[in-house]
């Protein structure tokens, strides 16, 4: 028998970004609200301090900050007619865990989607004509415009302190920025950084061959700022200690950094940490949610009864929870019936490596997730003519380096030995005076990609891990040799010595080793209706209408942009509509 | 410019010590055995881990080797912790043989059990091949044997040899360039010799200079090189 807590008005599942927006949004309301968090609590001091946090190893490489897998993991195979075995050790990407989730240990680049991703399959029709989406892409618009989102990604850049030049300023093309934006409000809220040695470089190039490269938009501040809701950031050092670590100089957005500082003394939210949601609970009918279970610190299985449920857990996890929760009904790719786990996406991303001669520092060891980058987005979203490439989609390209921390990210040239004199020798000739150049690049939905549970793999609670069934298509092997083949060709413009590139060729399986990307999409996708989504433009549930589903899970196909900016405007959009509707009326946002 | 980092940290910093070059008089005289005693590895695995850092990272020719750096020390410390362990890895079986490579491990062992079963595989095929264990062998052998793991061409009978290579080669390299306070990186040799400042982590008076020769050596997080 379960402990059974206090009801309260809405209960929050995973404490990372969209749990701190709601949290913010619903105790601004008055409601009372309880946060769980499976992870610890953590906090800028004492957790991400100077000189701990400066440790590549701890951090970098052992993951201290990531979901331990010997609790909970995921399963994978390539074809639904294999069978899926555990992702043991860390490679292809990284979850969160903790408070905070994945926005403490994320890169920082946040992007805004393209108008044209939202309605992508419109547009492609439009354009190119209803053959171009094969048969088997299962891609779809979403039920939300650019115009209805622009006030909430405006409003989000602000929150994260983004630096970054603006494009489009209300259909003004701006010298600098990024010219194919969709057209924005206002200004980023902090100015650029100066390049870094190699996206000074790339923009010379870029520029050369007549791109438009623009300061990568990066949630780490530039300057002292102070937020909307009066929480102060500070200017980013390019330390190098970014992505994978928590930022000490409260430069890097993350919800401890840029949302929890006003949310820690609100009497009616109750944060508990180390607290892991088993499933969501429901009433007899099936159709409303009552709370849900979760194992506490101490072990104890405890119930939240609650009006409102959230699940703001990584896309991962909110998709198992549905599906351990018996809610809606799971996606089955040979009838194409079912909508939980349907259009699990994810990226392509392929990378250059610059080799110059000695007489060029790009000491790689200054950098940030995002800050000092430069990228161009000629060839994303539709920004180009995809009738003669033969495929749909498209990568940003951009000149990175995070920090060039020697275990994880030291490059050297094909054929240099891997060990010995000749790598000791070789690891001094192009430390630093290497440089990566990267694509990350859209992945379409189809029909056979999805998310299920799996039948043999248990996690540490005895319940079933999510199974991955995921393997690259033909499009975007296409995407992916089309992007990299102009990021090859600005790479040569930069004039190193070598250069060599990394890419997923026809025919490469999807490689778990490699990290790749951790922007993995879909499961609970958002829709025009309950025949093609689980949720509606509203971010709430079809079935259940007291329940709400963040992140992005609701993405029914994945763009080149990283996917944080519209996950959290999604977030703020529907936290509008609770707020201007749903508390004082609850019940479906849109009618079914 | 302020280097504010030598005053946070209360590090005295000598012209050697912020040299970019590897090569300072120090680091040459550092002995290339170490006092430590392993606690994990036994007498004999100790001396194979010492051997095979030896052939990975090895002191001859320029910059400084992995038993200069304290490499051994660093893996047989790191075998302790969670880590060694296998905190950090799901373990749960069924343990399916076979699968595609691109899906990753799957093997039912922590690094501890990797070590254990390795090494004794390891020495098991020197035996048999060589009459002697991997210590024993000259170094043009060891390379031999190492190259020939490394593609995963020995058969041993617990732990494929590409993955007890795979092991020692991540292992080594985070010895080589982790940060001191884990036992390698004696004084800060690999750092030094790369060009990469350690755990400095502001370049606010850099910002602006990209192009330019970064010049300051290494910091550890402990302020002391070790």
């Amino acid at each position: 028998m379960a402990l059974r807590k206090k009801k309260v008005d809405a209960v929050i599942v995973g404490y990372g970004w969209t749990g701190a927006i709601m949290a913010k949004t619903l105790t601004d309301a008055g409601l009372s609200v309880v946060a769980l968090e499976r992870g610890p609590a953590r906090d800028t001091a004492p957790d991400f301090e100077y000189p701990r946090i400066a440790d590549e190893l701890r951090y970098g490489v052992r993951g201290e900050l990531w979901q331990p897998l010997a609790r909970e993991t995921v399963t994978i195979r390539h074809r639904p007619d294999d069978v899926a075995v555990p992702y043991r050790r860390y490679g292809s990407f990284v979850l969160g865990n903790g408070v905070g989730g994945a926005g403490v240990h994320w890169n920082g680049q946040l992007w805004r989607a393209s108008p044209e991703d939202l309605r992508i399959r419109s547009r492609v029709e439009e354009r190119y004509g209803k053959k171009m989406i094969s048969a088997d892409m299962t891609i779809q618009d979403y039920p939300v415009t650019f115009e209805e989102l622009e006030p909430h990604f405006d409003h989000f850049e602000k929150v994260c302190a983004v630096s970054g030049a603006a494009g489009n300023l209300r259909g003004e093309i701006q010298a600098g920025g990024n010219p194919f934006e969709g057209p924005r409000s206002a200004q980023y809220p902090t100015p650029p950084l100066p390049p870094i040695a190699v996206a000074s470089l790339f923009e010379k190039a870029a520029t050369d061959l007549g791109y438009k490269p623009f300061p990568l938009p990066s949630a780490n501040s530039s300057v002292a700022y102070t937020n909307p809701y009066g929480v102060r950031l500070g200017p980013c050092n390019l330390c190098g200690y970014c992505e994978l670590f928590g930022c000490f100089l409260y430069s890097k957005a993350s919800p401890q950094a840029s949302i929890l500082p006003i949310l820690q003394d609100r009497p009616n939210l109750e944060v508990r940490t180390e607290s892991h949601v088993t499933r969501v609970l429901l009433d007899g009918s099936g159709t409303r949610a009552t709370g849900v279970l979760y194992v506490d610190a101490n072990g104890t299985e405890t119930e939240q009864p609650a009006d409102m449920v959230l699940l703001c857990a990584f896309q991962l996890h909110n998709v198992r929870l549905l599906l351990l929760s018996g809610i809606g009904t799971p996606y089955d790719p040979i009838s194409g019936k079912g909508l939980v786990g349907k259009n699990y996406a994810y990226q392509m991303c392929s990378i250059t490596a610059a080799y110059f001669s000695e007489d060029v520092h790009i000491n790689p060891f200054i950098g940030a997730g995002g800050a000092g980058q430069r990228v161009i987005d000629e060839f994303n979203s539709d920004h180009f003519d995809h009738a003669e490439a033969g495929f749909i989609g498209g990568s940003l390209i951009y000149a990175g380096g995070t920090g060039g921390r020697p275990i994880a990210q030291m490059m050297l040239p094909p054929g240099t030995p891997a060990w010995g004199a000749g790598w000791k020798g070789a690891i001094r000739k192009h430390y630093r005076h290497s440089a990566p150049i990267g694509t990350q690049g859209s992945v379409m939905s189809y029909r056979d990609r999805y998310l299920s549970l799996d039948p043999t793999y248990t996690d540490t609670y005895g319940q079933p891990l999510l199974r991955i069934t995921f393997d690259w298509h033909d499009n975007e092997y296409r995407m992916a040799a089309f992007s990299a083949k102009k990021m090859e060709e600005i790479v040569r413009a930069m004039k190193p010595e070598k250069q060599a590139t990394l890419l997923m060729r026809q025919g490469t399986p999807y490689d778990t080793r490699i990290y790749q990307s951790t922007h993995t999409t879909g499961g609970a996708i958002m829709g025009s209706n309950p025949s093609n989504s689980v949720i509606n433009r509203y971010s709430q549930s079809w079935d259940i209408p007291n329940l709400f589903i963040y992140g992005a899970s609701a993405f029914p196909q994945n763009m080149g942009y990283n996917p944080t900016g519209l996950l959290a405007a999604l977030a703020y959009f529907s936290a509008a509509k609770i707020k201007d509707t749903y508390l004082k009326a609850a019940g479906p946002l849109v009618s079914a | 410019m302020v280097n504010r980092r030598r005053f946070l940290l209360g590090v005295p910093v000598s012209a050697a010590a912020l040299a970019v070059d590897g090569c300072s008089e120090r680091e040459k005289a550092a002995p290339a055995s170490s006092p430590y005693t392993p606690s994990y590895l036994t007498k004999q695995e100790w001396a194979f881990v010492t051997a095979v850092v030896s052939r990975l990272i090895p002191e001859e020719g320029a910059g400084p080797g992995g038993l200069a750096a304290h490499v051994p020390e660093f893996i047989d410390r790191q075998l302790q912790l969670p880590y060694g362990y296998g905190v950090f890895m799901y373990l749960k079986g069924p343990f399916v043989a076979g699968t595609a490579p691109s899906l990753g491990y799957q093997l039912r062992y922590s690094p501890r059990e990797i070590y254990r079963l390795g090494i004794a595989d390891a020495n098991g095929s020197a035996r048999e091949s060589f009459k002697q264990d991997f210590v024993s062998l000259p170094s043009a052998q060891q390379d031999e044997m190492l190259q020939q793991m490394e593609h995963g061409a020995l058969n041993f009978p617990h732990v494929p040899s590409d993955v007890l290579f795979a092991q020692l080669l991540g292992n080594a390299r985070e010895g080589y360039f982790a940060d001191p306070l884990y036992g390698g990186n004696r004084d800060m040799v690999a750092w030094r010799w790369i060009g990469f400042p350690g755990a400095r982590a502001d370049f606010t008076d850099w910002i602006d200079q990209a192009g330019h020769e970064y010049p300051l050596g290494p910091v550890s997080i402990g302020g002391t090189g070790r």
